[in-house]
C-alpha cells in the first residue's frame, strides 16, 4: 500500500491532521496501536460503563459568535459544525489553597470579582495581565520562551495569588517542573480563564466519533491495533513504515503524534540517541464510581484545583505521588440539558514514573491501594470524603498511561523541550501533538491542523502562512 | 466559464468553508477578512479548494489577489474563462 501520508496515532492531533490532508484530496492512513482511538484523551469501558480518561473537559469554550476564537477556527478548518459536539459549559470551578479560595467559571468577571474580594486592588492587575497576553498564535515565538512566573510577577504583587493563578494552568498543561514559558502561559490562561471549560454530556467519545467520522467520510483510512515497529529511512528520508505484525507500507511522508523522542527511536539507532529527557510530568488518577449522585459534594464544583501546603509545588514527587496538591473533577456537574448521573469523581495528583516503574507486581498492586487512600484523604479536606460512597475505584498510574498511549514516562504534556515548527532531523517526518508545543484537546487539534497546513499542504502549492 | 459562473464557484467554496455565514448579501468590493472575519487559515482553504476542484495552482505571492470577491474573480477570470462550467 502506498499513501501520500501516514499519520502515527489516532489521538486528537493525528485525527485533525488526517482530516486536513483528506480534505486536500490526499490518500491518508492513520495508524493507532491501541484498540480505541483518542490517545491521551480517550475513554474505556469498565463493568459495562464508559469512563473518560485524559483532560476533564474541553478548554477554549469561547462563544460560537467569536469567529477568531481557536475552537471556532479549528472547527471551520475541520468542517465540523459546533453543534455536533454538544458542548455544555461548566457550572464553576474552584482554586482552593489554605485559607483562601477563588471560584471561576466561563465568564472572566467572576474570577476578577473573586480576586477583588480576597486580594483587593490585585483585581485591576489581573485585568491588566489579561489584556497584555501575547496572541494565541505567538506561543512558539522565541521571545516568549521566558519564564511565565516572571511575566505574572510583572502584574501580580501577592505571591499567593500568583501561585493560585498558575496552579490550574500547570496542572492542565505544564510540561516542565515549577514554571512554563510565557507562550504556554498565554495559551493556557486564555483557554481556561478567558474562554473556559465545557464537555459533551456523553463525554469525549462524542468528539472522537465526530472526528473519525469526518476523516472516514473524506476517504481517510483508519487502522487500529496497528503498531509501528520501525520507520525505514534512506538518505535522511523515510521510505517505508514497518508494522509490528511485519507488514509494510510506503508513504511520501509521515506525521507522528507519538512524541518526538519516541518517534526518533523508531528510525533506528542513528537517530534514537538524541537523548530522552527524564524530567517529565506524570500523574495518577483515580476514577471513583459512587453509589449515589455526586451533587452532595458541592453541586457547583465542576473541577477543584487544590493545594494544601504552604508553597504550591509543581514538581516531580520524591515518592510515588505528591498528594499535597491535586484536582477533583465531577463530570456530572456541567450545565447539561438533563441532569447527568454518571456518579463519577475523578481525583488526580502528580506522580513519579521512576518510583512506580521500580515496583514489583505485588508492590504495585499494594501501592495502587495506598495511593487511592492518600489521594482520597487529601481531596476529602477540600471536596468531602468520597470513600464511604465508593462502589468502584480504578487507579491509573504513570505506567498505565505509558502502556496505553506509548508516551515515555507516562508523560501527559510531552517532553520538556518542544519542536514548535514540527520538523525533525528527517526531511519527510513531522511531529504533531504535545511535543509540537500545544496541549489540551483544543491545543492538540490545532497542532494537527497547523502541522498539516504548514508542512504538507504547502508542498502542493499552498504555502502557509503562519497561523 | 463566465464571470458570473466564476463568482458562483467562489461562493460555493465560501459556503463550504464558512457554512454559518450569510453570503447572499456579500459586498464584492469589501474584503473577505473584514466582512466574513476570515483569517489566514480560511484563505488557505480557498486556495486548497480551487486546486482540488479546478486544478488551479495559486502561487503564494498571488494570495493578496484573493482579498475580496471582486479581486478574486478578476484574478481567476483569465485562468478559468476557458474552463467548462462544472
Amino acid at each position: 500500500m502506498d499513501y501520500d501520508t501516514i499519520i502515527i496515532g489516532a489521538g486528537m492531533s493525528g485525527l485533525a491532521a488526517g482530516i486536513r490532508l483528506a480534505l486536500a484530496g490526499q490518500s491518508v492512513c492513520i495508524v493507532e496501536q491501541h484498540s480505541v482511538i483518542g490517545g491521551l484523551n480517550s475513554y474505556y469501558k469498565r463493568h459495562g460503563r464508559r469512563c473518560d480518561v485524559g483532560l476533564h473537559a474541553l478548554t477554549n469554550c469561547a462563544s460560537p459568535s467569536d469567529r477568531r476564537a481557536p475552537l471556532n477556527r479549528l472547527l471551520r478548518q475541520l468542517r465540523i459544525g459546533r453543534n455536533e459536539w454538544a458542548l455544555r459549559p461548566q457550572r464553576s470551578s474552584r482554586i482552593a489553597f489554605p485559607g483562601v479560595e477563588l471560584r471561576f467559571n466561563n465568564d472572566f468577571l467572576l474570577l476578577c470579582e473573586q480576586v477583588r474580594q480576597h486580594f483587593g486592588e490585585e483585581a485591576a492587575h489581573l485585568q491588566r495581565l489579561a489584556q497584555s497576553l501575547p496572541a494565541y498564535d505567538q506561543y512558539a515565538d522565541p521571545s516568549l520562551q521566558t519564564s511565565a512566573r516572571q511575566f505574572v510577577a510583572g502584574f501580580i504583587r501577592d505571591p499567593l495569588l500568583a501561585e493560585m493563578l498558575l496552579c490550574p494552568l500547570l496542572f492542565y498543561g505544564g510540561p516542565t517542573e515549577h514554571d512554563m514559558t510565557v507562550g504556554q502561559f498565554a495559551v493556557l490562561f486564555r483557554s481556561i480563564f478567558l474562554e473556559g471549560l465545557a464537555r459533551p454530556a456523553e463525554g469525549v467519545r462524542v468528539i472522537l466519533q465526530s472526528l473519525s467520522h469526518q476523516f472516514r467520510r473524506l476517504g481517510g483510512e483508519l487502522r487500529i491495533r496497528a503498531r509501528v515497529a520501525e520507520l525505514l529511512t534512506r538518505h535522511g528520508a523515510i521510505q517505508r513504515v514497518r508494522f509490528a505484525d511485519g507488514r509494510e507500507a510506503a508513504a511520501r511522508r509521515v506525521i507522528s503524534s507519538a512524541g518526538f523522542y519516541e518517534t526518533m527511536r523508531l528510525c533506528g539507532p542513528s537517530y534514537g540517541t538524541v537523548g530522552a529527557d527524564a524530567k517529565r510530568m506524570s500523574f495518577v488518577e483515580a476514577v471513583v464510581r459512587l453509589s449515589r449522585p455526586t451533587e452532595q459534594f458541592g453541586r457547583n464544583d465542576s473541577i477543584v484545583f487544590f493545594n494544601r501546603s504552604e508553597q504550591f509545588a509543581y514538581q516531580r514527587p520524591k515518592g510515588l505521588i505528591d498528594s499535597r496538591s491535586g484536582m477533583a473533577c465531577f463530570p456530572d456537574h456541567f450545565e447539561f440539558d438533563s441532569p447527568a448521573d454518571e456518579r463519577v469523581v475523578r481525583l488526580s495528583c502528580l506522580a513519579d514514573y521512576g518510583h512506580w516503574a521500580r515496583l514489583n507486581r505485588d508492590e504495585y498492586t499494594h501501592a495502587k491501594k495506598t495511593t487511592f487512600e492518600q489521594l482520597a484523604a487529601a481531596a476529602a479536606e477540600v471536596v468531602g470524603d468520597v470513600r464511604p460512597l465508593a462502589e468502584d475505584v480504578d487507579l491509573f498510574t504513570p505506567l498505565t498511561i505509558e502502556r496505553f498511549t506509548g508516551h515515555d514516562g507516562g508523560s501527559i504534556y510531552g517532553g520538556t523541550s518542544k519542536r514548535y515548527d514540527g520538523t525533525t532531523p528527517i526531511s519527510n517526518l513531522f511531529v504533531c501533538g504535545n511535543d509540537q508545543g500545544l496541549v489540551g484537546v483544543v491545543g492538540a487539534l490545532m497542532s494537527g491542523i497547523t502541522v498539516a497546513n504548514r508542512h504538507v499542504l504547502s508542498e502542493s502549492g499552498a504555502r502557509t502562512i503562519t497561523v | 466559464m463566465t464571470v458570473a459562473e466564476i463568482r458562483q464557484a467562489v461562493i460555493d467554496i465560501l459556503s463550504d468553508i464558512a457554512p454559518d455565514q450569510d453570503l447572499s448579501a456579500l459586498n464584492d468590493e469589501m474584503s473577505f477578512r473584514e466582512q466574513l472575519e476570515m483569517d489566514s487559515m480560511d484563505f488557505l482553504d480557498i486556495v486548497m479548494e480551487l486546486r482540488k476542484r479546478y486544478r488551479i495552482q495559486i502561487p503564494e505571492e498571488d494570495y493578496p489577489q484573493l482579498a475580496s470577491m471582486a479581486s478574486t474573480v478578476a484574478y481567476l477570470e483569465p485562468i478559468m474563462k476557458d474552463m467548462p462550467k462544472k
